[in-house]
């Protein structure tokens, strides 16, 4: 029975229950071809047509009571948590976060030592901190500059066909091909930097997706030189200061007096890659308090602005695009040093959308949320496996759930680059990011 | 009497059909403060993106002179290098700030190519040499200074884009002063505001003019502030200059008033059979 105090009570029961109902329809109207009606090859090869209602009102159902539930106690429930939580959790929850990054660090140093003996957690870790490096590089582009990149797999190829095709051809070693791959993936960067210096927002993402797809179109039809569809086998292991990691008498494990084991290799592996993508994340931040970074930040705020305080957009565009994609560089070139072996197959559009995913899920411009989205998303996929076709199914539901509890991605705050006090985070809402337009 | 700080000869801008500016020419003097009024649609907002070099005009000449005798073909330039070399530095009609930037962040990015020489182009700044941190707090002080200078000191770290409207105004002017500019170009800084913001508004840019030597153009609306202010006043009316003299002159001139208030019919009348 309602109180005097909430006369609002029952028509607020009354919008949930039309909310409920409208969504109830939807899935109606959206599983009633797909799951309701369903034809079968019968045993003569003729179509059998079968009806699935009860599935087909068990969903409905479903979403009905679950969108009522929401309505009536999701809303009330998040929003009393930031008013019920007492200061000294806040705070014990704001010092946690502090300490994550570090922590987070700590545990990715230590990663192969706790893990030495597991060869797919190896693995997966190396997957892993190249993901957050490839997120870090297009957190430039996409988080600081504010510039959506859909092709940013174009320089992770770049990277890793230069790696691949110099050793091969000129005979060089991993370490002197490394910064190689970063300044021809740099180069690529401007390429594709010109010609979309005027576009902003969905018509950029539409042409560095289209570029993406040339590159990829491009490797994988010029047979003469990147060997086409059949890619490029024998790509040289990098080596530790010129020893080899096998099995011989100048090998790594004989130097050191070690007993050989592969698994040298792949620590090693994984301590390259942890040490490029720190790499990344040491020059991220110390751009982001450069002028440079600046005016990305001030690019993505408002570039008209910019140009009417004197800086040069094209440069600033041009510069976001190159460091993005010497840092994808990097990444290929390590990628085909591990593999041994590339194709053109590893670079489909796939892996653009999933570094943007860990890109926006991780929350734009936040190096430590790049981190943990990596770790969760490709985590979570391994975690997965079993579930086998399902497995997008949880992805598709973590992103949706993401979109609608965290628009702004797991960290959402700003740090400011310059301060005349004290630390303030900057709460997401006023900062703008890659997919608001400018205002005309 | 030194050369004026902006000459504009026979500028004309045409969109396609509209002639939004036609043939104006206008002298902006220095160390003063010129007004440009006009109705809605006049051309004077069309006339500042020429000056500032959003826009291109399609025939004449924009002549900035600086004090040392440099002096510079504004029509011939990138809007970007009008901000930077020339150094006219301008507002926009609705406030342009980095929302998602502090204050202070804000006025750093005004002295974007100072800094950026002084960490050598990003590599010195990159490693850490000393003089990339000397030229940043130097910046910082100047950030300071005009922060001060506008009472908004105190929130130097807080988001631009939480601050109330009357002090974006304020800020977007402090940041164009953070550019060091010959000629500052304000689009309606007294819209939006309150009385008690306009009468502290025109303090303050009597004292940019006074104190820093720096000589304004500004597009107003508020005849309180113009008239108050302005050492000289231009009107437009349908891209056309119809006055242009000192506030008393322009206050009585039958032109301008026709073109604010409108023309009573026998008027038309009379001047058609003069015809």
């Amino acid at each position: 029975m309602p109180r005097e105090g909430e006369p609002d009570k029952p028509s607020d029961f009354l919008t949930a229950v039309k909310e409920a109902a409208i969504a109830a329809l939807v899935a109606f109207g959206l599983f009633v071809l797909l799951i309701g009606i369903r034809t079968d090859q019968g045993p003569t090869g003729a179509l059998v047509f079968t009806t699935r209602f009860g599935a087909l009102a068990a969903i409905v159902a479903g979403v009905f009571v679950a969108t009522l539930l929401r309505a009536l106690f999701w809303r009330r429930l998040t929003l009393s948590f930031g008013q019920i939580a007492p200061a000294s959790v806040k705070n014990a929850v704001a010092r946690l976060t502090n300490y994550a990054a570090a922590a987070f660090l700590v545990f990715a140093l230590v990663v192969p030592i706790i893990f030495y003996g597991n060869r797919y957690l190896l693995d997966l870790g190396i997957l892993i901190v190249t993901y957050t490096m490839l997120g870090f590089g297009l957190n430039i582009v996409v988080g600081l500059a504010g510039l959506l990149d859909l092709g940013y797999v174009a320089f992770y190829a770049v990277g890793a066909y230069s790696y691949a095709l110099i050793a091969q051809y000129f005979g060089l070693s991993f370490w002197i091909c490394l910064p190689l791959a970063g300044i021809l993936a740099a180069f690529a960067g401007i390429l594709l930097g010109f010609p979309v210096l005027r576009l902003r927002g969905d018509y950029l993402a539409i042409v560095t997706l289209g570029f993406g797809e040339i590159i990829r179109l491009i490797l994988l039809n010029w047979q003469s030189l990147t060997g086409g569809p059949n890619g490029i086998p024998g790509i040289p292991r990098p080596s530790f200061f010129g020893l080899p990691f096998n099995n011989s008498e100048h090998g790594f494990a004989a130097t050191f007096g070690l007993t050989y084991s592969p698994t040298h290799r792949i620590v090693f592996l994984y301590y390259i890659i942890l040490a490029l993508a720190l790499l990344t994340n040491w020059v991220t931040l110390r751009l982001r308090r450069l002028p440079i970074g600046r005016a990305w930040e001030a690019l993505r705020e408002d570039e008209i602005a910019c140009r009417a305080l004197g800086v040069n957009t094209t440069t600033t565009k041009l510069t976001a695009f190159a460091m993005g994609a010497m840092f994808g560089g990097f990444a290929g070139a390590f990628f085909a040093t591990r593999q041994g072996f590339i194709s053109p197959e590893s670079f489909t559009f796939t892996e653009s959308a999933l570094v943007l995913a860990i890109v926006v899920l991780g929350g734009m411009g936040s190096q430590l949320g790049v981190a943990v989205a990596a770790t969760v998303m490709l985590g979570g996929f391994e975690l997965f496996r079993e579930f086998d076709q399902y497995r997008m199914l949880v992805f598709g539901a973590a992103m949706v759930a993401i979109v609608i509890y965290r628009p702004r991605g797991l960290v959402a705050t700003r740090t400011p680059s310059v301060l005349l006090g004290k630390i303030k985070d900057i709460p997401a809402p006023i900062v703008r990011d890659a997919r608001t337009e400018t205002p005309a | 009497m030194t050369a004026p700080v902006l000459m504009v000869e026979h500028l004309t801008m045409r969109f396609g059909g509209l002639v939004a500016v036609n043939d104006l020419s206008l002298v902006v003097r220095r160390k003063e403060i010129t007004a440009l009024i006009g109705p809605n649609g006049a051309g004077k907002t069309t006339l500042f993106n020429c000056i500032t070099g959003f826009y291109k005009p399609t025939v004449g000449r924009l002549l900035l002179s600086h004090s040392d005798g440099k002096s510079f073909l504004l029509e011939r330039m990138m809007e970007f290098r009008i901000a930077r070399d020339a150094r006219v530095a301008r507002t926009f009609q609705n406030v342009r700030l980095f929302a998602g930037m502090t204050l202070l962040e804000n006025l750093l990015v005004a002295q974007h190519n100072t800094l950026m020489a002084a960490s050598g182009y990003t590599m010195l700044g990159l490693f850490g040499f000393p003089g990339y941190a000397r030229a940043q707090r130097r910046a910082v002080d100047r950030a300071r200074y005009w922060l001060d200078r506008v009472g908004l000191a105190e929130r130097a770290d807080d988001p631009a884009g939480a601050l109330p409207y009357g002090a974006q105004r304020r800020l977007e002017i402090a940041r164009a002063m953070c550019t060091e500019p010959v000629l500052l170009c304000l689009d309606e800084p007294a819209a939006g505001l309150n009385n008690r913001e306009s009468a502290e508004l025109n303090t303050f840019l009597r004292a940019i003019r006074d104190e820093n030597g720096t000589s304004i153009l500004l597009i107003e609306h508020d005849m309180g502030v113009v008239m108050e202010i302005s050492d000289h006043i231009a009107v437009l009316d349908y891209g056309i200059m119809i006055a242009d003299g000192a506030p008393a002159a322009v206050r009585n001139d039958p032109k301008v008033i026709a073109a604010y208030l409108g023309v009573a019919d026998e008027e038309i009348a009379q001047a058609e059979a003069s015809l």
